[in-house]
Protein backbone atom coordinates (compact mmCIF):
# COMPACT_ATOMS: atom_id res chain seq x y z
CA UNK A 1 0.00 0.00 0.00
CA UNK A 2 3.18 2.42 1.27
CA UNK A 3 4.47 1.29 -2.29
CA UNK A 4 1.80 2.10 -4.30
CA UNK A 5 1.12 5.52 -2.99
CA UNK A 6 4.79 6.18 -3.37
CA UNK A 7 5.06 5.04 -7.14
CA UNK A 8 2.14 7.16 -7.41
CA UNK A 9 2.87 10.23 -6.35
CA UNK A 10 6.44 10.01 -7.31
CA UNK A 11 5.60 9.06 -10.89
CA UNK A 12 2.90 11.83 -11.22
CA UNK A 13 6.18 14.28 -9.96
CA UNK A 14 7.83 12.67 -12.83
CA UNK A 15 5.68 13.21 -15.65
CA UNK A 16 4.40 16.77 -14.75
CA UNK A 17 7.87 17.54 -14.74
CA UNK A 18 8.79 15.98 -17.84
CA UNK A 19 5.87 17.53 -19.21
CA UNK A 20 6.87 20.56 -18.09
CA UNK A 21 10.14 20.50 -19.31
CA UNK A 22 8.68 20.50 -23.02
CA UNK A 23 5.80 22.38 -22.76
CA UNK A 24 7.49 25.67 -20.64
CA UNK A 25 7.87 28.57 -22.72
CA UNK A 26 10.32 29.89 -20.44
CA UNK A 27 13.49 28.14 -20.38
CA UNK A 28 13.96 28.50 -16.34
CA UNK A 29 10.78 27.31 -15.77
CA UNK A 30 11.70 24.70 -17.64
CA UNK A 31 15.24 23.68 -15.45
CA UNK A 32 12.78 23.96 -12.25
CA UNK A 33 10.67 21.39 -14.33
CA UNK A 34 13.38 19.17 -14.55
CA UNK A 35 14.26 19.52 -10.87
CA UNK A 36 10.97 17.79 -9.90
CA UNK A 37 11.36 15.25 -12.06
CA UNK A 38 15.05 14.38 -11.12
CA UNK A 39 13.62 14.64 -7.23
CA UNK A 40 10.71 12.30 -8.22
CA UNK A 41 13.11 9.62 -9.81
CA UNK A 42 15.29 9.90 -6.80
CA UNK A 43 12.26 8.58 -4.45
CA UNK A 44 11.40 6.14 -7.16
CA UNK A 45 15.38 4.91 -6.42
CA UNK A 46 14.84 4.91 -2.80
CA UNK A 47 11.68 2.62 -2.99
CA UNK A 48 13.72 0.43 -5.08
CA UNK A 49 15.93 0.29 -2.26
CA UNK A 50 18.91 2.03 -4.05
CA UNK A 51 19.41 4.45 -1.16
CA UNK A 52 23.27 5.63 -2.57
CA UNK A 53 21.60 6.08 -5.83
CA UNK A 54 19.20 8.44 -4.69
CA UNK A 55 21.31 10.75 -2.61
CA UNK A 56 23.86 10.99 -5.75
CA UNK A 57 21.01 11.62 -8.36
CA UNK A 58 20.01 14.49 -5.80
CA UNK A 59 23.59 15.80 -5.15
CA UNK A 60 24.78 15.54 -8.83
CA UNK A 61 21.61 15.93 -10.68
CA UNK A 62 19.62 18.77 -8.71
CA UNK A 63 23.33 19.84 -7.00
CA UNK A 64 25.57 20.21 -9.93
CA UNK A 65 23.63 19.83 -13.57
CA UNK A 66 20.64 22.08 -12.82
CA UNK A 67 22.62 24.42 -11.23
CA UNK A 68 24.72 24.47 -13.90
CA UNK A 69 22.02 25.16 -16.35
CA UNK A 70 20.60 27.81 -14.44
CA UNK A 71 24.04 29.15 -13.99
CA UNK A 72 23.97 29.46 -17.59
CA UNK A 73 20.71 30.85 -18.49
CA UNK A 74 21.39 33.95 -16.08
CA UNK A 75 24.78 34.57 -16.83
CA UNK A 76 23.93 34.82 -20.60
CA UNK A 77 20.80 36.33 -20.17
CA UNK A 78 19.03 34.23 -22.33
CA UNK A 79 16.00 33.38 -20.42
CA UNK A 80 13.95 35.24 -22.32
CA UNK A 81 10.32 32.88 -22.77
CA UNK A 82 10.34 31.38 -26.79
CA UNK A 83 6.98 31.79 -28.63
CA UNK A 84 5.89 28.19 -29.03
CA UNK A 85 3.05 28.78 -30.90
CA UNK A 86 5.35 28.97 -34.22
CA UNK A 87 6.27 25.49 -35.66
CA UNK A 88 9.69 26.34 -37.61
CA UNK A 89 8.94 23.62 -39.73
CA UNK A 90 6.27 22.39 -41.51
CA UNK A 91 4.74 19.29 -40.03
CA UNK A 92 7.76 18.81 -37.27
CA UNK A 93 5.03 18.97 -34.45
CA UNK A 94 3.50 15.86 -36.54
CA UNK A 95 6.43 13.92 -37.05
CA UNK A 96 7.53 14.47 -33.56
CA UNK A 97 4.52 12.76 -32.11
CA UNK A 98 4.61 9.98 -34.50
CA UNK A 99 8.23 9.25 -33.81
CA UNK A 100 7.04 9.55 -29.93
CA UNK A 101 4.14 6.97 -29.89
CA UNK A 102 6.29 4.69 -32.31
CA UNK A 103 8.98 4.86 -29.74
CA UNK A 104 6.59 4.12 -26.98
CA UNK A 105 4.63 1.49 -28.93
CA UNK A 106 7.67 -0.11 -29.89
CA UNK A 107 9.21 -0.68 -25.86
CA UNK A 108 5.51 -1.63 -24.29
CA UNK A 109 4.63 -4.04 -27.23
CA UNK A 110 8.63 -5.10 -26.53
CA UNK A 111 7.62 -5.51 -22.87
CA UNK A 112 4.19 -7.27 -23.44
CA UNK A 113 5.68 -9.94 -25.41
CA UNK A 114 7.86 -10.54 -22.46
CA UNK A 115 4.40 -10.57 -20.22
CA UNK A 116 6.21 -7.95 -17.92
CA UNK A 117 9.33 -10.19 -16.58
CA UNK A 118 12.93 -9.49 -17.47
CA UNK A 119 14.65 -11.74 -19.31
CA UNK A 120 18.09 -11.55 -18.38
CA UNK A 121 20.45 -14.26 -16.63
CA UNK A 122 20.47 -13.73 -12.90
CA UNK A 123 23.40 -14.39 -11.06
CA UNK A 124 24.40 -17.51 -9.80
CA UNK A 125 23.31 -18.26 -5.92
CA UNK A 126 26.48 -16.87 -3.99
CA UNK A 127 27.84 -14.81 -7.42
CA UNK A 128 29.54 -11.67 -6.25
CA UNK A 129 27.17 -9.95 -7.61
CA UNK A 130 24.11 -11.11 -6.41
CA UNK A 131 22.26 -7.96 -3.92
CA UNK A 132 22.76 -9.93 -0.60
CA UNK A 133 19.53 -9.28 2.18
CA UNK A 134 21.06 -7.15 4.76
CA UNK A 135 24.34 -5.32 2.90
CA UNK A 136 23.92 -1.37 1.61
CA UNK A 137 23.96 -0.91 -1.49
CA UNK A 138 27.01 1.34 -1.08
CA UNK A 139 28.95 -1.54 -0.19
CA UNK A 140 28.09 -3.61 -2.84
CA UNK A 141 28.45 -0.93 -5.88
CA UNK A 142 31.38 -0.26 -4.27
CA UNK A 143 32.86 -3.93 -4.07
CA UNK A 144 31.19 -4.32 -7.63
CA UNK A 145 33.27 -1.15 -9.11
CA UNK A 146 36.70 -1.93 -8.06
CA UNK A 147 36.39 -5.17 -9.13
CA UNK A 148 34.36 -6.17 -11.98
CA UNK A 149 34.75 -2.51 -13.10
CA UNK A 150 37.85 -1.22 -12.32
CA UNK A 151 39.04 -0.54 -16.15
CA UNK A 152 36.10 1.16 -17.00
CA UNK A 153 36.44 3.28 -13.77
CA UNK A 154 39.80 4.44 -14.46
CA UNK A 155 38.70 5.13 -18.01
CA UNK A 156 35.75 7.65 -16.33
CA UNK A 157 38.67 9.51 -15.34
CA UNK A 158 40.68 10.16 -18.56
CA UNK A 159 36.84 10.98 -19.65
CA UNK A 160 36.52 13.64 -16.76
CA UNK A 161 40.02 15.16 -17.27
CA UNK A 162 39.14 15.83 -21.08
CA UNK A 163 35.75 17.25 -20.45
CA UNK A 164 37.62 19.61 -17.91
CA UNK A 165 40.34 20.35 -20.56
CA UNK A 166 37.24 20.78 -23.26
CA UNK A 167 35.40 23.11 -21.40
CA UNK A 168 38.20 25.53 -20.25
CA UNK A 169 39.41 25.52 -24.12
CA UNK A 170 35.58 26.27 -24.78
CA UNK A 171 34.41 29.31 -22.61
CA UNK A 172 38.10 31.09 -22.08
CA UNK A 173 38.40 34.31 -23.65
CA UNK A 174 41.61 34.89 -25.80
CA UNK A 175 43.53 37.51 -24.84
CA UNK A 176 44.77 40.02 -27.97
CA UNK A 177 48.52 39.42 -27.04
CA UNK A 178 48.46 36.16 -27.04
CA UNK A 179 46.22 35.59 -30.12
CA UNK A 180 47.61 32.93 -32.30
CA UNK A 181 46.94 33.49 -36.12
CA UNK A 182 45.93 30.59 -37.94
CA UNK A 183 48.16 30.50 -41.32
CA UNK A 184 45.39 29.39 -43.63
CA UNK A 185 43.61 32.67 -42.28
CA UNK A 186 46.39 35.15 -42.45
CA UNK A 187 47.19 33.69 -46.55
CA UNK A 188 43.49 34.09 -47.54
CA UNK A 189 43.39 37.43 -46.15
CA UNK A 190 46.31 38.38 -48.19
CA UNK A 191 45.40 37.24 -51.15
CA UNK A 192 42.13 39.04 -50.53
CA UNK A 193 44.02 42.42 -49.85
CA UNK A 194 46.30 41.79 -53.09
CA UNK A 195 43.15 40.85 -55.30
CA UNK A 196 41.47 44.15 -53.82
CA UNK A 197 44.67 45.94 -54.69
CA UNK A 198 45.07 44.88 -58.23
CA UNK A 199 41.28 45.61 -58.87
CA UNK A 200 41.53 49.20 -57.82
CA UNK A 201 45.41 49.77 -59.99
CA UNK A 202 43.54 48.46 -62.92
CA UNK A 203 40.37 50.12 -62.29
CA UNK A 204 37.30 48.44 -64.22
CA UNK A 205 39.63 48.03 -67.41
CA UNK A 206 39.77 44.67 -67.58
CA UNK A 207 38.45 42.60 -65.04
CA UNK A 208 37.22 39.72 -66.91
CA UNK A 209 41.32 39.21 -67.60
CA UNK A 210 42.19 39.09 -64.32
CA UNK A 211 39.96 37.27 -63.51
CA UNK A 212 40.76 34.81 -65.81
CA UNK A 213 44.53 34.82 -64.73
CA UNK A 214 43.13 34.31 -61.35
CA UNK A 215 41.85 30.68 -62.07
CA UNK A 216 44.66 29.78 -64.51
CA UNK A 217 47.04 30.40 -61.59
CA UNK B 1 -13.18 -1.70 -0.63
CA UNK B 2 -11.04 -1.27 -3.70
CA UNK B 3 -8.25 -4.22 -4.26
CA UNK B 4 -4.94 -2.38 -3.49
CA UNK B 5 -3.02 -3.18 -6.80
CA UNK B 6 0.61 -4.67 -5.87
CA UNK B 7 4.02 -2.55 -7.63
CA UNK B 8 5.64 -4.73 -9.69
CA UNK B 9 9.05 -3.48 -11.38
CA UNK B 10 6.91 -3.61 -14.10
CA UNK B 11 5.56 -0.16 -13.59
CA UNK B 12 8.87 1.34 -13.21
CA UNK B 13 9.45 0.37 -16.95
CA UNK B 14 6.46 1.60 -18.10
CA UNK B 15 6.74 4.79 -16.47
CA UNK B 16 10.83 4.92 -17.39
CA UNK B 17 9.36 4.46 -21.08
CA UNK B 18 6.70 7.44 -20.56
CA UNK B 19 9.96 9.60 -19.34
CA UNK B 20 11.96 8.84 -22.33
CA UNK B 21 9.33 9.26 -24.86
CA UNK B 22 8.52 12.58 -23.52
CA UNK B 23 12.30 13.95 -23.38
CA UNK B 24 12.42 12.34 -27.08
CA UNK B 25 9.23 14.58 -28.21
CA UNK B 26 10.95 17.34 -26.78
CA UNK B 27 14.13 16.75 -28.14
CA UNK B 28 12.57 16.73 -31.75
CA UNK B 29 10.35 19.78 -30.86
CA UNK B 30 12.27 22.37 -29.37
CA UNK B 31 14.59 25.07 -30.57
CA UNK B 32 15.89 26.41 -27.44
CA UNK B 33 19.77 24.71 -27.85
CA UNK B 34 19.61 24.40 -23.28
CA UNK B 35 16.00 22.88 -23.52
CA UNK B 36 17.03 20.43 -25.57
CA UNK B 37 20.05 19.44 -23.21
CA UNK B 38 17.64 19.19 -20.59
CA UNK B 39 15.47 16.99 -22.58
CA UNK B 40 18.61 14.80 -23.29
CA UNK B 41 18.85 14.76 -19.69
CA UNK B 42 15.26 13.32 -18.91
CA UNK B 43 16.10 10.83 -21.42
CA UNK B 44 19.05 9.80 -19.38
CA UNK B 45 17.41 9.21 -16.15
CA UNK B 46 14.78 7.73 -17.70
CA UNK B 47 17.59 4.78 -18.73
CA UNK B 48 18.90 4.80 -15.15
CA UNK B 49 15.45 4.32 -13.56
CA UNK B 50 15.23 1.24 -16.04
CA UNK B 51 18.68 0.24 -15.19
CA UNK B 52 17.79 -0.01 -11.66
CA UNK B 53 14.83 -1.39 -11.85
CA UNK B 54 16.61 -4.76 -13.91
CA UNK B 55 18.57 -4.78 -11.57
CA UNK B 56 16.39 -5.22 -8.96
CA UNK B 57 14.22 -7.63 -11.09
CA UNK B 58 17.21 -9.72 -11.82
CA UNK B 59 19.10 -9.55 -7.90
CA UNK B 60 21.95 -8.37 -9.83
CA UNK B 61 24.06 -5.64 -8.83
CA UNK B 62 25.68 -4.61 -12.22
CA UNK B 63 22.69 -2.70 -12.89
CA UNK B 64 23.02 -0.05 -10.70
CA UNK B 65 26.94 0.54 -10.81
CA UNK B 66 26.32 1.33 -14.52
CA UNK B 67 24.21 3.71 -13.38
CA UNK B 68 27.03 5.39 -11.88
CA UNK B 69 29.09 5.27 -15.33
CA UNK B 70 25.55 6.62 -16.59
CA UNK B 71 26.08 10.08 -13.89
CA UNK B 72 29.59 10.37 -14.42
CA UNK B 73 29.25 10.34 -18.21
CA UNK B 74 26.06 12.57 -17.79
CA UNK B 75 28.40 15.39 -15.76
CA UNK B 76 30.75 15.13 -18.68
CA UNK B 77 28.64 15.73 -21.48
CA UNK B 78 26.73 18.62 -19.75
CA UNK B 79 29.88 20.18 -19.04
CA UNK B 80 31.38 20.03 -22.42
CA UNK B 81 28.05 20.63 -24.20
CA UNK B 82 27.37 23.82 -22.42
CA UNK B 83 30.41 25.27 -23.30
CA UNK B 84 29.62 25.30 -26.48
CA UNK B 85 26.21 26.62 -26.03
CA UNK B 86 28.25 29.21 -24.21
CA UNK B 87 31.02 30.20 -26.68
CA UNK B 88 27.95 30.13 -29.32
CA UNK B 89 25.48 32.07 -27.13
CA UNK B 90 28.18 34.57 -26.33
CA UNK B 91 28.15 35.83 -30.01
CA UNK B 92 24.78 35.22 -31.43
CA UNK B 93 22.57 35.59 -27.90
CA UNK B 94 18.97 34.76 -30.45
CA UNK B 95 20.85 31.06 -31.56
CA UNK B 96 18.18 28.49 -31.34
CA UNK B 97 19.49 24.60 -32.86
CA UNK B 98 19.53 25.65 -36.66
CA UNK B 99 22.33 28.47 -35.70
CA UNK B 100 24.82 25.32 -34.58
CA UNK B 101 25.55 24.63 -38.10
CA UNK B 102 28.10 27.76 -37.40
CA UNK B 103 30.24 24.63 -35.63
CA UNK B 104 30.94 23.02 -39.37
CA UNK B 105 34.20 23.44 -40.01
Amino acid sequence: MVELVVFLVAGAICLGGAVGVIANRNPVHAALSLVATLFGIAVLFIAQEAHFLAAVQVIVYAGAIVILFLFVLMLLGVDRAEDLSIEPIRGQRVGAAIVGIGALALTLIAFASTSGEATGARPEPGAANEIAEGVADIDQIGESLFTDHLFAFEITSVLLVIAIVGAVMLSRRVRRDELVEDPLEVAHRAELEARAAAQASEGDAAPADAHDEEVQA
Amino acid sequence: MLAVAEVTPAWYLVLGSLIFTVGAVGLLVRRNPLVMFMCVELMLNAVTLTFVTFSRMLNDVHGTTVVVFVLVVAAAEVVVGLGIIVALLRKQPTATADDLTVLKG
